[in-house]
C-alpha cells in the first residue's frame, strides 16, 4: 500500500513530551475528580428537591436538570468561560479575566454543574425504585421528611444507584478532554500540542486514548469495590 | 417420513433428552405427552434444526440433520412448527404475516401469495380479520393464523408446541377442531399437548415421556385403556382426574 | 441588547446550518451501522462477537473529541491528501455513534422472545430474511423513544467538529464573539437555540414511550 508515513510512537515517551502527557494526566485527574465532587453534591441536592412535597422547589430542579441537558457541554462551557465573566459587570469582569489557571476553575465548575443534572436523574430514579411502604414506615416514626431523607432515604438511593453512576464518573472524565477548547492542558491538549510540535499526531492520539482506556478501567475496578463493600443484602439487581 | 434414531442432546452438562427413537410415517399424527421439563418441546425443535442435539440422527425424507451438507432453510420449509404463544409478527397484518414467507422464500407473485393467504384463512374460519393487526384478535384467533401461516408454505410435516396451553378454555376447541380437520385431512402431524381427547380422536400413536426419555408408546386405543409403567399411570390419573 | 445577534444572524444561521447537515449524515450512517452493530453484538458467532465488541467498549471509553482528532490524523495518511474537515467529521461521528445506536438496537433485539425468531425460521426465512423483516423493524418500532434522545445527543455532540475547524455553528458564533466580544448575548444565543431544539425533541421522544406504553402492542 505505501503509506507515505514514520510512524515515531517515541513521541509518546521521549521528552518533552512523555512529561507533557503526565502533567496531562495529572489534571484530567483533577478537573475529574474536583468535578465529580462539586457533580454529586450539587447533583443530590437538585435530585431531592424534585422529589419535595413544595411544587416551586420541585419546578426549579426540574428547570434545572432540563437546562443542563439540552444545551451541549462545549456551549455551556464557552458561556462560562467568555460570558461569565461579563455578567459581573465590565470593571468586576476584567477583574475576573486576569485570574491565572481562570480555565482550569471554569471547566471544574461547568464540568461540575453539567454533570449534577445528571447526577440528579439518576438520584430520582434511585428515590422512585425505593418502594412507597418505605418512606411510609419511616415517617409513621415520626421523622420529618428532611430527617429521613438525610438519614434513610438518600443513603438508600446512592447505594442502589451506583452503577448508573459509575458510567457518569467515566463520562466525567471523558467531557474533561473539552476542556481543552478553553486552554486547560489535559491529556488531549497535550495530544494535539506534541502534534503541533511533531507533526505525528497520529500516534499522540492513539497514546491518549490508551491512557483514556485505561482511566476507564481502573474507574470501573474502583467502583466495583465501592459497590461491594456497600452492598445491600437481599437486594435484587446485582 | 422422518425418522429419530437414538438422539441424545445435552444442555452444557444438563441432559434433556435420552435415546430418542421414532418413526413417523407420512399421514400419520403423532402426540407427545408428559410432565413439563420433560424434553418434549426440545425434541420438536432437533427435528426442523432449530436446536442441535449431539448423539444420534434424525432423518426428514433421507436427508440427516447433522450432515452439514443439509440445507436447513429448505428443510423447514417442508416442516410447519407452530407455537404455544403464537408468535405472529406484532407489526404486520394478518395477512402478511401469512404472506411474508410465501413471498420471501418461495418467490409467489403478490397475487399469488395473497389468493392462498384468504384461502388458508377461510380454512381455519377467520377470512374477515386479513387486514387486522394480531393485537386485535383473541388468543384462538391469532393461533388460528399462526397455523395458516405455517400451511401457506405448503409443508409435508406440522408440529405443534402446546397450541393450546395459552389459551382461555372457551377457545380451545377452535384451534382444536383446525387440527382435527388436518389430521383427518391426511397432514402428517407431531403434536406436544396435553388435550387427551384431541388425541383419542386423531392420534395414531401417543408417546409419554419424561426427564427426556419416552416411557411409553401405544396407539389410542391401548394407551388409554392399559397403560403398562407406573409413571404413565401416574401422570394420565393428573390429568383425566 | 441583541442586535449583535441580528447584525450577524445570517452568519450564525449558516454555520447552524452545518450543525443540521452534519446531524442528519451522522445520524443515517450512526443508525445504519447501529443495525448492523446491535446484530454483531448478539451474534453467536464469536468471530462476529468478538470484533463487534471490542470495537463498542473501545469507543464508548475514549472522548468523542479524541475520535475526531484521530480520524483527522489519519484519513489523510491512507487517503494520501488532507481531508476536508466535513468528512473527515462525518466519518468520526458514524463510527462513534453507531456504538451508542448499536446497544439500543441491541436490546431491542434482546426483547424480542427466541420463539418469534424461531417461528420466522420455522416458515423457511434465512437469517437475513429474518433479521430484515423482523427482528429490525420490531427493534426499531420498540427502541424509538431511545433513539430519539440519542439523536438529540449526536446533535448536540456536532458541536465538538468545532476543534477540527468546521464552520459550524458554535465556532462561528466563537468568531463572531472574537471580533466583538458580546459573549453572553452570543453564547446565550446558541445556548438557547439549542436548548429550544432538545426541549422539543425530548418532548417528542416521550411523547412516543407514552404512546408505546399505552398501546403496548409490540
Amino acid at each position: 500500500m505505501g503509506l507515505a508515513y514514520n510512524f515515531d510512537w517515541g513521541v509518546l515517551w521521549r521528552q518533552p513530551y512523555g512529561t507533557w502527557l503526565l502533567q496531562g494526566i495529572w489534571l484530567t485527574l483533577k478537573i475529574g475528580f474536583l468535578g465529580w465532587i462539586i457533580a454529586l453534591f450539587t447533583g443530590i441536592v437538585i435530585g431531592t428537591l424534585r422529589v419535595t412535597p413544595w411544587r416551586w422547589l420541585r419546578f426549579l430542579a426540574a428547570a434545572y436538570t432540563e437546562v443542563f441537558r439540552n444545551i451541549p457541554f462545549l456551549v455551556q462551557l464557552f458561556f462560562w468561560y467568555y460570558a461569565g465573566p461579563m455578567i459581573f459587570g465590565q470593571y468586576l469582569g476584567r477583574q475576573i479575566n486576569q485570574i491565572t489557571g481562570l480555565n482550569f476553575y471554569v471547566a471544574i465548575f461547568a464540568l461540575g454543574l453539567y454533570t449534577a443534572s445528571r447526577v440528579a436523574e439518576h438520584m430520582r430514579a434511585g428515590f422512585a425504585s425505593i418502594g412507597r411502604d418505605q418512606y411510609q414506615a419511616v415517617l409513621s416514626t415520626g421523622m420529618t421528611h428532611a430527617q429521613m431523607y438525610r438519614h434513610v432515604i438518600i443513603p438508600y438511593a446512592l447505594r442502589i444507584i451506583i452503577p448508573p453512576l459509575t458510567t457518569e464518573f467515566l463520562t466525567i472524565f471523558k467531557n474533561s478532554s473539552i476542556a481543552m477548547t478553553i486552554g486547560v492542558a489535559e491529556i488531549t491538549f497535550m495530544s494535539y500540542r506534541i502534534d503541533a510540535d511533531t507533526f505525528h499526531g497520529l500516534e499522540a492520539t492513539t497514546g491518549a486514548m490508551a491512557i483514556y482506556l485505561l482511566l476507564g478501567l481502573t474507574v470501573v475496578k474502583l467502583m466495583n469495590m465501592l459497590e461491594a463493600r456497600f452492598k445491600i443484602p437481599g437486594l435484587i439487581g446485582r | 417420513m422422518i425418522e429419530i434414531n437414538g438422539v441424545s442432546k445435552w444442555f452444557g452438562d444438563f441432559q434433556v433428552l435420552t435415546d430418542i427413537n421414532e418413526i413417523i410415517h407420512k399421514g400419520q399424527t403423532v402426540v407427545i405427552c408428559g410432565p413439563s421439563g420433560s424434553g418434549k418441546s426440545t425434541l420438536l425443535r432437533c427435528v426442523n434444526g432449530l436446536e442441535p442435539y449431539q448423539k444420534g440422527e434424525i432423518l426428514v425424507d433421507g436427508s440427516s440433520l447433522s450432515d452439514p451438507k443439509t440445507n436447513l432453510y429448505q428443510l423447514r420449509r417442508k416442516i410447519g412448527m407452530v407455537f404455544q404463544r403464537f408468535e405472529l409478527y406484532p407489526h404486520m397484518t394478518v395477512l402478511r404475516n401469512i404472506c411474508l414467507a410465501p413471498l420471501k422464500v418461495l418467490k409467489k407473485s403478490r397475487r399469488e401469495a395473497e389468493q392462498k393467504a384468504m384461502e388458508l384463512l377461510v380454512r381455519v374460519g377467520i377470512p374477515e380479520k386479513a387486514q387486522e393487526y394480531p393485537a386485535n384478535l383473541s388468543g384462538g384467533q391469532q393461533q388460528r393464523v399462526a397455523i395458516a401461516r405455517s400451511l401457506a408454505m405448503e409443508p409435508d410435516y406440522m408440529m405443534f408446541d402446546e397450541p393450546t396451553s395459552a389459551l382461555d378454555p372457551e377457545m380451545i376447541n377452535e384451534v382444536l377442531e383446525v387440527m382435527i380437520d388436518l389430521a383427518k385431512e391426511g397432514m402428517t402431524m407431531l403434536v406436544v399437548t396435553h388435550e387427551m381427547g384431541f388425541a383419542r380422536e386423531v392420534a395414531d400413536e401417543i408417546i409419554f415421556m419424561d426427564e427426556g426419555r419416552i416411557i411409553e408408546r401405544g396407539t389410542g386405543q391401548e394407551f388409554f385403556a392399559n397403560p403398562k409403567s407406573e409413571r404413565t399411570k401416574r401422570f394420565l390419573s393428573q390429568i383425566l382426574a | 441588547m441583541f442586535d449583535v445577534v441580528a447584525r450577524n444572524i445570517n452568519f450564525l444561521m449558516g454555520g447552524f446550518l452545518v450543525t443540521l447537515k452534519l446531524t442528519a449524515f451522522a445520524l443515517g450512517g450512526g443508525i445504519i451501522l447501529g443495525m448492523l452493530v446491535g446484530l454483531g453484538r448478539i451474534s453467536r458467532n464469536a468471530w462476529v462477537y468478538q470484533p463487534v465488541t471490542l470495537y463498542v467498549n473501545f469507543i464508548r471509553n475514549v472522548p468523542l473529541i479524541l475520535v475526531i482528532f484521530w480520524f483527522y490524523f489519519v484519513m489523510p495518511i491512507i487517503a494520501g491528501r488532507p481531508l476536508n474537515p466535513f468528512l473527515s467529521a462525518v466519518i468520526s461521528f458514524i463510527i462513534f455513534e453507531a456504538t451508542y445506536f448499536g446497544e439500543i438496537f441491541r436490546a431491542g433485539y434482546q426483547s424480542i422472545s427466541r420463539d418469534l425468531i424461531n417461528a420466522a425460521y420455522s416458515t423457511g426465512l434465512t437469517y437475513g430474511q429474518t433479521a430484515r423483516f423482523i427482528l429490525v423493524p420490531i427493534a426499531f418500532r420498540r427502541m424509538l423513544p431511545s433513539m430519539i434522545t440519542q439523536s438529540i445527543v449526536t446533535f448536540q455532540d456536532t458541536s465538538l467538529a468545532f476543534v477540527i475547524g468546521l464552520q459550524e455553528f458554535v465556532r462561528r458564533t466563537s468568531i463572531v464573539d472574537n471580533l466583538e466580544v458580546r459573549s453572553i448575548q452570543l453564547f446565550g444565543f446558541v445556548a438557547v437555540v439549542f436548548f429550544i431544539f432538545c426541549f422539543i425533541g425530548s418532548k417528542i421522544s416521550r411523547h412516543f414511550e407514552e404512546k408505546g406504553r399505552r398501546a403496548n402492542i409490540l
